[in-house]
């Protein structure tokens, strides 16, 4: 390759001193800047959800109701709910690590809208804040999901306001979703094709479907109660001539599909760390490819499974039960493929890797509880309680944190061109396995004994398994916290990574780390298969030179 | 005809302007597959309401002004066919042609606005405003008949909401036009603002028959 790794003393020309002003910063249109920014947002909107988490776990250690009153934990859990599903989970990967390495990933100098890239962030601060100052300004209590009529009638808190808010951070990843659609359709390197697109993308172009077609359905849901909030037009309540039960249909539409744009950015992160530390091609390349949309596609017809004790009636409920059991398919086919990709490989246990068998732990255990969840007749026994708590956790929050963690901690020797410090990232990674493990398995426990989710005050028998729950929140409290002091000192003390210190194919590892401005000095060509490590033995030296430095860092 | 090409501006992650027109109409198209969706939400509310409460409905849709509605219709569809001829003369680069268009199809899209308000004063003036003062006869559909009045505003409220932001970004595009910004030397704009018009009509031309005439 032609980039050779910086001397030291020797400061190379790259995005992130392209221009050191505030302004620079909040004006760029820059797809790795903007990446930078959501980094920087998304980790702050973590720790408000973070916080909000451990005070529920705090409340919950004792029987009785006596850290705060009914009125502030259902307060505090709606804000949890809200604050980390809108403002980190759906953002988190395509947001941070998508905006940075989907035009790399491509060969492209940039989104095809660089403009509207920024005005995404600008939109998603706006609505961030003001869910914010809901939550300063008397908080919400409808838990996340806003059902009317409470929410539209009779709820006395700040609905409306963290309605705009959710409402503006869907656009946000509007913004962002059709910029993927476009850039990966348009803007691909010469020789790229479609089936020469890293899994990534594939994933990144499933989630941005999803994005498309469904945030708006919940948006126009959302106006709705507002409006019906705001200036009494009745639509679902029922005392105004609506039907609730039409709200639950339209918000799971995109509410459950919601899931899957949190999760398939992290399978993509996945396939590409599973493929590096393996020295493998993935097995069964179309297959995965595939899985992402068919779970884009399934994932819009399951909503129903979320109101199987609403009283729709019982043929649709087997009909969503069913449809729900075919995710499964290509759920089974990515965890199936991942595993046959290690298979004889070179498997090297880095952080990324550790954080990919964690991933595929939780995703194992939350897909088998899932099913649970999608039979009619268990579902009847486990709705609204614990055991649910526990599933989506360990979807949506285990998939989504292990995979985050897992694409930031191998591509920030690109984002940042320092390495971090490896032994301690392990630490960290085992920390948070144990802790999440601990927090939530004994949910399981509490919701099949019968522990309703949103009460804050239980019966004294259950008070062991919430006092395990609550330590491994402490301990995962820990562990969410010590990456990002070990990150911020990588800046400065990091060992210099140079453009490839995993050894890894991709275009993305084909400039320097960090990237120039326009990503790379002249329009690459792709002349070869992803994932193709058989032809790249000359690189493992390198890799593992850095990675013996690193490890002493 | 003069056959003189529109000069465009490359921007710099383009690598050619193929490249960049194709991406901008793809993205507008992607867009207004999210504009579908939106809508979508509330056709769907609208026929589920409407599929179980089929009388009430028919009793209330009468208070609906068809020649108005109709009017409207057809002041929509003459502004598409004036929102065409704008690109049209826009793709060939002649200004003065696409500012008198578009200036038309600003003008259209005024008329239908302020039909629009006159249809909602008389709603106004009936007591048809969901809400506390809400008056329906017979009362025992009051509950359902106020429903129907909430999706007639939820939704035409919506659309008109999307005239108003199509006139905005018409009247951006004639001043610059009018200036001769460089901005607009390019067709691009003008053509991304004539796919937004068009969806805006197509979407009146579901509602119409929707709300005013399929009861009948």
């Amino acid at each position: 390759m032609s980039v050779a790794v910086a001397k030291p003393g020797e400061v190379k020309h790259n995005y992130l001193n392209a221009g050191d002003t505030v302004r620079s910063w909040l004006l760029t249109t820059d797809h790795k800047r903007i990446a930078v920014l959501y980094l920087v947002s998304v980790t702050l909107f973590f720790a408000v959800g973070g916080l909000l988490a451990l005070l529920i776990r705090l409340e919950l250690l004792t029987p009785q109701g006596d850290l705060m009153t009914s009125e502030t934990y259902n307060r505090v859990f709606t804000m949890h709910g809200v604050v980390m599903i809108f403002l980190f989970l759906i953002p988190a990967i395509p947001a941070v690590l998508g905006n940075f390495l989907v035009p790399l990933m491509i060969g492209a100098r940039d989104l095809a809208f660089p403009r509207l890239n920024l005005a995404s962030w600008y939109v998603y601060m706006a609505g961030g804040l003001i869910a914010t100052w809901a939550m300063v300004n008397g908080g919400v209590d409808t838990g996340w999901t806003f059902y009317p009529p409470y929410s539209s009638s009779y709820s006395t808190s700040q609905v409306t306001l963290t309605i705009v808010g959710a409402f503006l951070v869907g656009f946000s990843s509007i913004f962002t979703g059709i910029n993927f659609i476009v850039t990966i359709h348009k803007m691909r390197a010469p020789g790229l094709t479609w089936f020469r697109l890293p899994l990534f993308i594939w994933a990144h172009y499933a989630t941005s479907v999803i994005i498309v077609l469904g945030t708006p359905v919940v948006a126009i849901t959302l106006l709705l109660v507002a409006v019906e909030r705001v200036f009494r037009l009745g639509i679902f309540d029922p005392a105004l001539g609506g039907d609730p039960i039409l709200f639950q249909h339209l918000f799971w539409f995109y509410s459950h599909p919601a899931v899957y744009i949190m999760i398939l950015p992290a399978m993509g992160v996945i396939s590409e760390v599973i493929a590096c530390f393996s020295r493998k091609r993935v097995f069964g390349y179309h297959f995965v490819a595939f899985s992402s949309v068919a779970i884009a596609v399934v994932g819009f017809l399951v909503w129903g499974h979320h109101m199987f004790t609403t009283g729709q009636s019982v043929y649709a409920g087997m009909v969503f039960s069913l449809l729900s059991f075919l995710v499964a398919v290509p759920s089974a086919v990515k965890v199936f493929n991942w595993t046959a990709t290690m298979y004889k490989g070179t498997i090297e246990f880095r952080a990324p890797m550790l954080y990919v068998m964690g991933f595929l732990g939780l995703f194992v255990i939350g897909g088998l509880t899932g099913l649970f969840l999608a039979s009619l007749a268990t579902d009847i026994h486990l709705q609204d309680t614990y055991f649910v708590v526990a599933h989506f956790h360990y979807i949506m929050v285990g998939g989504t944190i292990f995979g985050y963690l897992a694409g930031l901690h191998f591509w920030w020797p690109k984002m940042t061109g320092r390495m971090y410090p490896e032994g301690i990232a392990k630490l960290a990674a085992l920390i948070i396995f144990a802790g999440f493990n601990l927090t939530f398995f004994p949910q399981f426990v509490l919701g099949y004994l019968g522990m309703p989710r949103r009460y804050h005050w239980y019966p004294e028998e259950w008070q062991m398994l919430h006092v395990m729950s609550s330590a491994g929140a402490a301990l995962l409290g820990i562990g969410y916290i010590l990456p990002i002091f070990y990150l911020l000192w990588s800046l400065r003390n990091g060992a210099i990574a140079g453009p490839n210190p995993w050894g890894a194919t991709g275009l993305e590892w084909k400039t320097d780390s960090p990237p120039i401005t326009h990503n790379f000095e002249e329009t690459p060509i792709v002349t070869e298969e992803p994932y193709a490590y058989e032809n790249h033995h000359q690189h493992e030296e390198v890799a593992s030179g850095t990675g013996a430095s690193t490890a002493e860092a | 005809m003069v056959q003189e090409q529109a000069p465009q501006k490359l921007s710099i992650q383009f690598e050619d302007l193929h490249q960049q027109n194709e991406s901008y109409i793809v993205g507008m198209w992607t867009f207004l597959v999210t504009e579908i969706m939106f809508f979508g939400g509330l056709f769907t509310t609208y026929l589920v309401y409407r599929v179980a409460n089929q009388e009430t409905f028919w009793e209330a849709h009468r208070h609906l002004s068809v020649p108005l509605g109709f009017f409207n219709t057809c002041v929509l569809l003459t502004s598409s066919l004036t929102m065409a001829l704008t690109v049209h003369y826009a793709q060939r680069g002649l200004r003065k042609q696409q500012l008198l268009w578009l200036l038309a199809t600003m003008a259209l899209a005024c008329t239908f606005l302020v039909v629009k308000g006159f249809e909602y004063h008389h709603k106004f003036v009936e007591g048809l405003i969901p809400g506390p003062n809400f008056r329906f006869e017979p009362v025992e559909h009051l509950r359902v008949a106020q429903l129907f009045f909430s999706l007639y505003f939820a939704m035409t409220g919506l659309h008109a909401l999307h005239v108003i932001i199509g006139v905005l970004v018409m009247a951006i595009l004639a001043v610059l036009t009018a200036i001769k910004h460089p901005s607009v030397q390019d067709f691009i704009p003008i053509e991304l603002a004539g796919l937004y018009w068009h969806f805006v009509d197509i979407v009146w031309i579901f509602l119409f028959p929707l709300l005013y005439l399929i009861p009948r």
